[in-house]
């Protein structure tokens, strides 16, 4: 076998159940004040990228929401000229179209996306070395100089208008904008773009926003058939045509309140023509930081998070046939993402839905897993870790995990420990702390009034 | 000047891009192992494809059974068997088989097309022996009480609500579909018409199995960390015991000749209006040359150059500018499947513009190429895009498993997309503008337009047809 490098650490560490050898994850930070997070995999002649900032929907002004979003997306809308002695293999100025173009001819692909927290670029692209430099000049180029054309923006603002009023018309968008706004509140994670929110962006605003993309701040992930010295110079040019910090130190950015807890229940019955009601039941959730991290993840495989097999889909679908698909989840992140249950039933079975999954939810809380049920977790999740990270592609989402969140470098090394010490006891109590059954949001979108 | 500048800088590009792309897709294809595929005394196929970078295996079956199978009446009984799969088997209660996958550490689930139904099962690799049991299990001995039926046909109807139902576009394709298909089998939607779900048999769904659930007409897919000859042994113990049965005979329903345009209209709650052209084309059916097979794959490299990437031919020509016409515009081709094929065209209008407008425009597009051609650079773009592709494909496991699968159930070879990628390298853009020039006229046309109407808040939320009886639970 040519080379298994990254993957053959984990085959060792799997087959004899221990930790005996460890993913090797190499960090190292550079002059620029960027962080790299880099795993060797050298066996397909490919490279992946991640570059993410602290630049998300978060940070973005309330009346504005989507501008994380749409600025990433509007990078890839055409860049300017090099500025004066950049040389390099794009100096030009490249409309959107000249830009796809360029990136189609070298097989590659380079985008930009916001969530919540962050805002991302992806790269990825075949080694050859010419091809691999020539993507990697474009991607900085991209980076660096994007042109955020008014007119382009224009027109996007049109589309997205027009696709968000298409949008409000299915049960869906309607029930998730009303939970977003129940159980956010005015925190930023509860942003939801709107037309209104789209009026008031501008380019300046973008590029206001993009202030926020300094290589200081940068935390980069990589994953592929390059070596660390290649990989060191390719975070280089990337990031080298951002605005520089003194030093490559970044003053820290202002803190972001976090989310409010829910003072009382909150319920709303939305009127809705369709064939299914949609129903949303949840509260804000826990930090990514939160010790009960672990605990929290196997409780909640047992709770609605462990597909077929789960208390919720065993009660509401395998026993009651009412739901095609109905699961909880949490999202934790920077702030306590929500906790979450949805499922989508006929109008009249609704009100039958909610109360079994009231149910379900309030008796797990109260009692936690029985001694099957954790095993059961566990021999999944434990059994399963090996599916986490058996491509490139899912080593990278991990990678950049560990980067976002400063998680140990051994944090994969230890992932399996983490989940087996947790007891069903520690289940119980962390519920406890973190869901509160009689203080919840519901929405419900389209039921029928009354069965029958 | 500035023009001059770019399109040297394009060129010089594509000299360099291809040639590393081939590159590289050529030592991927040497360095990784190659598929090997056998036959089972009792006509079961098995497909092996050893990846080893990471300790998972992936066990994908196929059947070579899907919506295409069914009869008027019956629409629907393919997908509700694949329900019916997880709900027992003479030796496992119903949810048995997902809890046991569960706890080996797998993740699982199927799927039903047109073509096939498929269930897969990702797991470390130490455990595929156990997966492989459990499949074999289900395969040959798969059954379960009147009472699971009951309450799976409620879930169904329920998927069919999310996924048909609350979409417009959805139920504007399932009525274009039933348009330009007539004898084709491809007229009904996959998830079954709800008259069918509601009047559908536990003993229709057992027949159904009975009849097609039969090991020539089958393929176990394993892919990943496995050592070949360990698979075939493990195959012929679990799999190759499995009775022999023949497969039954299927009619042909061979779609007749359409000649002349067929319109619907369809009106759905919805902001957006939304047109979508169906020309009926040939499909591939092997790589060797024939007209068909030629004009097959022409049509999948003419709607690469309308769509293939991001600023294609229709988005740049439709949704860019001061005036433009659509908000998004596509096209794809079939290329291939057990029935006939569609190259379509489709978009949503701008604001202020009509479906009329932005078919015409979609057709025009079209009838350019047929015009002036395509160019080298264009060409070149999207064989690029297919060669680097073929290179990032193996990063998933699960994708080659479901491409190798799918290449059977369609009776093509193992090496199929290796192939595939040779012939769309070896069309030129004379045959692209040939295509385009033939297959495009009114008499093979199927058009569909969306008629957005507006929510009406005052509606009464719908209520379940008359003889429904609300579901019950079972304990």
């Amino acid at each position: 076998m040519a080379a298994r490098a990254a993957f053959a650490a984990l085959a060792l560490l799997l087959s004899h159940g221990r930790a005996l050898a460890a993913i090797p994850i190499q960090h190292w930070t550079q002059p620029s004040g960027a962080q790299v997070y880099f795993v060797e995999s050298p066996s397909i002649p490919m490279v992946d990228v991640r570059v993410e900032f602290d630049a998300g929907g978060r940070r973005e002004p309330a009346d504005k929401a989507g501008l994380a979003s749409v600025t990433a997306g509007m990078t890839d809308k055409g860049i300017t000229a090099a500025k004066p002695g950049d040389s390099g293999p794009y100096a030009a100025a490249l409309d959107e179209n000249q830009l796809s173009d360029a990136w189609a001819d070298l097989g590659a692909g380079f985008g930009g996306g916001a969530s919540s927290d962050r805002m991302s670029f992806s790269l990825r692209s075949l080694t050859y070395p010419d091809l691999l430099a020539k993507a990697v000049q474009l991607a900085s180029r991209q980076l660096g100089d994007p042109a955020f054309p008014p007119d382009i923006w224009e027109r996007e603002r049109q589309r997205l208008s027009a696709s968000i009023r298409e949008a409000n018309t299915r049960p869906a968008t309607v029930a998730g904008r009303a939970y977003a706004a129940l159980v956010y509140g005015t925190h930023p994670y509860g942003h939801e773009m709107t037309e209104e929110s789209l009026r008031h962006i501008s380019v300046e605003d973008m590029k206001q926003q993009y202030r926020l993309i300094q290589p200081c701040r940068a935390k980069v992930s990589i994953v592929g058939a390059v070596t660390r010295t290649q990989a060191d110079a390719m975070v280089a040019t990337l990031l080298s045509r951002l605005p520089a910090a003194v030093q490559g130190r970044c003053g820290p950015l202002p803190a972001v309140p976090e989310v409010a807890p829910l003072a009382a229940p909150l319920e709303r019955d939305i009127p809705f023509a369709s064939a299914q009601a949609h129903v949303l039941i949840g509260q804000p959730g826990y930090k990514r930081s939160d010790p009960d991290y672990f605990t929290m993840l196997v409780g909640n495989y047992t709770l609605g998070g462990g597909g077929f097999a789960s208390r919720l889909s065993q009660e509401v679908r395998e026993k009651r046939g009412l739901t095609y698909g109905v699961s909880s989840h949490f999202a934790p992140g920077m702030h306590a993402g929500a906790f979450t249950i949805g499922l989508q039933t006929r109008p009249d079975q609704a009100a039958e839905a909610v109360k079994v999954v009231r149910e379900v939810l309030a008796k797990f809380v109260a009692q936690g897993p029985t001694e099957a049920e954790l095993k059961a977790a566990k021999d999944n999740l434990i059994g399963g870790f090996p599916l986490f990270i058996d491509s490139n592609r899912k080593l990278l989402d991990n990678i950049a995990n560990i980067a976002w969140y400063d998680l140990p470098l051994n944090y994969l090394d230890t992932w399996i420990a983490q989940v087996r010490k947790v007891t069903a006891a520690d289940v119980k109590a962390a519920f406890a702390r973190k869901l509160q059954p009689q203080r919840m949001v519901t929405v419900i979108v389209g039921a029928s009034k009354a069965p029958g | 000047m500035k023009h001059l500048l770019q399109s040297c800088l394009r060129s010089l590009c594509l000299f360099l891009a291809l040639p590393f792309a081939l590159q590289a897709f050529a030592q991927t294809q040497s360095n990784s192992p190659k598929a090997e595929q056998f036959k089972l005394d009792n006509g079961f196929t098995v497909i092996v494809k050893p990846d080893h970078r990471a300790p998972t295996a992936v066990q994908m079956v196929w059947v070579r059974v899907g919506s295409v199978d069914e009869v008027d009446g019956s629409s629907g009984l393919a997908h509700i068997l694949e329900h019916m799969m997880f709900r027992g088997t003479r030796d496992l209660k119903p949810g048995e088989f997902s809890r046991r996958v569960a706890a080996l550490g797998g993740r699982e689930n199927a799927f039903t097309q047109r073509d096939n139904t498929g269930f897969y099962q990702q797991i470390p690799a130490g455990k595929l022996e156990d997966v492989m049991k459990l499949e074999a299990d289900r395969f040959a001995h798969n059954q379960w009480p009147d009472a699971e039926f009951k309450r799976e046909i409620e879930v169904v109807k329920e998927e069919r609500r999310l996924r048909t139902e609350d979409s417009p576009r959805a139920l504007m394709w399932e009525a274009l579909n039933a348009a330009v298909f007539e004898a084709s089998p491809y007229r009904r939607p996959v998830v079954g018409w709800m008259s069918d779900l509601q009047s559908m048999t536990p003993q229709d769904a057992r027949d159904f199995y009975q009849r097609w659930y039969v090991p020539a007409n089958a393929v176990v897919v394993i892919a990943g960390d496995v050592d070949p000859a360990q698979v075939r042994r493990l195959a012929q113990k679990y799999y190759g015991s499995i009775a022999a049965r023949p497969v039954p005979p299927r009619k042909p329903r061979t779609e007749p000749a359409q000649v002349g345009v067929r319109r619907i209209e369809f009106k759905a709650p919805a902001e957006q209006s939304y047109v979508a052209l169906a020309f009926k084309v040939p499909r591939v059916t092997s790589f060797d040359p024939s007209p068909d097979n030629d004009d097959a794959l022409a049509l999948t490299v003419l709607a690469a150059v309308l769509d293939g990437y991001s600023g294609a031919r229709l988005e740049r020509a439709l949704t860019q500018g001061s005036d433009r016409l659509a908000d998004s515009a596509g096209a794809s081709n079939g290329l291939w499947g057990r029935g006939p094929q569609l190259f379509t065209l489709d978009g949503v209008p701008a604001p202020g513009k009509t479906t009329e407008q932005l078919e015409a425009a979609l057709r025009a597009e079209v009838a350019k190429v047929a015009r002036d051609g395509v160019t080298e650079a264009e060409l070149n773009r999207v064989k690029t895009q297919w060669i680097a592709g073929e290179v990032y494909k193996l990063d998933s496991v699960m994708n080659q498993a479901r491409e190798l699968g799918s290449y059977w159930i369609e009776g093509l070879p193992l090496d199929a997309g290796e192939r595939l990628i040779q012939r769309l390298r070896g069309v030129s853009a004379e045959q692209v503008k040939a295509v385009a020039a033939k297959y495009f006229g009114d008499d093979q046309l199927t058009v569909g337009v969306l008629r957005p109407q507006p929510l009406d808040p005052n509606r009464k939320p719908r209520t379940p047809p008359p003889g429904v009886r609300p579901s019950e639970g079972l304990q």
